[in-house]
């Protein structure tokens, strides 16, 4: 018993997740989960099924409306000012990328790094454009995210949350309004920051995704849970979530086969 | 960070009040504006208190980001406004200044010019104009801006970036808006009282420019100086925060923007009356 048992990134216990709009709503009861070290979890759901709420509790950009919920093992209705340092080892990702419009690519992704390490624009330019070159952006550097294409304003959500280099990347439904060249991209780069990509200097990456099809994630390695009816279920494997007889699996697996990728 | 807007969502509750059906009778009616007054002036009195700590306690974070912004804020609230203010400050030269003096020079009552002058363009109009332009041009951008992002979840995405909302976009806004305003209301007053002293000249009024500038600063002691400058400060601060309230602090959709901006502005309006009736009560008391 020499190995000691690393600490859960995320740990929830007994957790009732209300909605961000309005806290008298619970839209998932319940929830246990335990997130580990270099894990890649795929969350499935319906929409409204509270996969963006749960995604922000994970984050603490929510309170739980009961029960415990840590992450990087300090409660989050806490994570307040003081524990700016556990913040910014989460990386968000929003659906529809929630980018700044006033500002241009390049000052969406530089904010980050500016604000937290209070950099003047010219000396954060460096690392911001080489994070633009890895996700294929530098043709977009001075453009405001309303003017251009809808497929890559992930990418520059997905810039702005991996420039601090995080140790905990959470996306929300990732493939929503997703091209099928831009999905296989994003499924690649995805792989690589789990497996340690050179961005965050060799380390392994753990990641929570939710998303409303699970056949584009089928992976050996990676986790599935469910959330449906204001339950969240742990799967397990692919395998496992695959011969899951469950209705709301079958639909998730199903919806997925009728889309071509 | 994230303490700071839950607090201003928690009083900014009265929406569920607003939609509730008409009430049966004109007691109930009053009632309830009353009680949605209050939740208001509570709300923004909340508001106040947490912006105003963030910028004491957190002015020097993150400079390189938060002071350029500032000085946008400024350039927006004051340098941008300068022309529109120019034009003003003749109008209102015109009309009551211009007016004023070949009145008081008709009637041989010249040497009441001076007090006149100063209650009417240095106490009261100057500063309260410059604040209602200031509020129609910048507030209701401030609103809409503030509202777009809060409802495209813009704000949540600051958070999750750990960067406190209050400090990125709201302490830029209040600092500029309260020098803008402040700025503003000098030239402004400036601007009437010679383009006043211009006109009443055209109509022939038998004063030099030496004696009309004379009585005015004659008419003036420190304390017009000090209470102006606050006043001009109060007013900036407070549609500042008028206007960032409604704009960033209840959840809003798409839709309610252009509605929160008219109330906005509204609410802008009767603060800025309540603080002008404050400093009368000043003046009057000192």
């Amino acid at each position: 018993m020499s190995e000691s048992i690393k600490p859960a990134i995320i740990e929830m216990r007994d957790v009732n997740v209300a909605t961000m709009r309005d806290d008298s709503r619970t839209v998932v009861e319940c929830v246990n989960w335990s997130v580990m070290p270099g894990e890649f979890w795929v969350v499935g759901g319906q929409q409204h099924a509270g996969k963006s709420d749960l995604l922000m509790l994970a984050a603490g950009l929510m309170s739980p409306a009961t029960g415990s919920s840590r992450v990087f093992g300090v409660e989050t209705e806490l994570l307040g000012e003081d524990q700016l340092a556990e913040r910014r080892r989460i990386g968000f990702v929003f659906q529809g990328g929630r980018l700044f419009n006033r500002l241009t690519v390049a000052e969406n992704v530089a904010l980050p790094v500016r604000y937290q390490k209070d950099l003047r624009s010219t000396d954060a330019a460096k690392v911001v454009n080489h994070l633009l070159e890895l996700l294929e952006l530098t043709t977009f550097v001075d453009v405001t995210p309303g003017n251009m294409p809808g497929n890559w304003r992930l990418r520059v959500a997905l810039a702005r949350a991996l420039i601090l280099k995080p140790e905990l990347l959470l996306l929300d439904n990732p493939f929503s309004g997703l091209g099928a060249r831009h999905r296989q991209w994003l499924l690649r780069f995805l792989d690589q920051l789990w497996r340690g990509h050179a961005w965050l200097e060799g380390r392994p990456l753990t990641m929570v995704v939710t998303t409303d099809d699970l056949r584009p994630w089928e992976s050996p390695a990676r986790k599935f849970a469910l959330l449906h009816e204001k339950t969240f279920v742990c799967l397990g494997s692919w395998g496992e979530t695959t011969t899951n007889h469950h209705p709301a699996v079958r639909e998730l697996l199903a919806d997925a086969a009728d889309t071509n990728y | 960070m994230q303490a700071n807007l839950t607090k201003a969502y928690a009083l900014a509750n009265a929406q569920l009040l607003r939609s509730a059906p008409l009430p049966k009778s004109y007691t109930d009616f009053l009632g309830r504006k009353l009680f949605l007054f209050l939740l208001t002036l509570q709300g923004l009195g909340a508001f106040a208190l947490i912006t105003l700590g963030v910028i004491l306690r957190k002015y020097g974070v993150a400079a390189n980001v938060v002071h350029p912004r500032i000085r946008q804020e400024i350039a927006r609230s004051g340098v941008a406004l300068l022309p529109m203010f120019l034009f003003v400050a003749l109008a209102l030269g015109f009309l009551i200044v211009g007016q004023t003096v070949s009145a008081l020079a008709k009637v041989g009552a010249t040497e009441y010019l001076g007090s006149t002058m100063v209650i009417v363009v240095v106490r009261e109009l100057g500063p309260l104009l410059a604040a209602m332009l200031v509020l129609a041009r910048v507030g209701t951008a401030n609103v809409i801006e503030l509202g777009t992002a809060r409802a495209l979840g813009e704000i949540e995405a600051l958070e999750a970036l750990g960067i406190d909302p209050v400090h990125y976009l709201i302490m830029p806004r209040v600092i500029g808006m309260a020098l803008g305003i402040f700025s503003l209301t000098v030239y402004l007053i400036i601007g009437a009282l010679v383009s006043g002293y211009l006109f009443a000249f055209m109509q022939g009024a038998p004063m030099t420019p030496g004696d009309y500038f004379t009585q005015i600063t004659e008419a003036m002691n420190w304390l017009d100086f000090a209470l102006l400058a606050l006043k001009a400060l109060s007013f900036g601060f407070f549609i500042a925060i008028v206007t960032c309230y409604h704009g960033l602090a209840q959840p809003l959709r798409l839709e309610d923007v252009s509605r929160v901006a008219v109330r906005a502005v509204s609410q802008g309006v009767i603060v800025c009356v309540m603080i002008d009736a404050f400093f009368i009560l000043l003046y009057v008391f000192s």
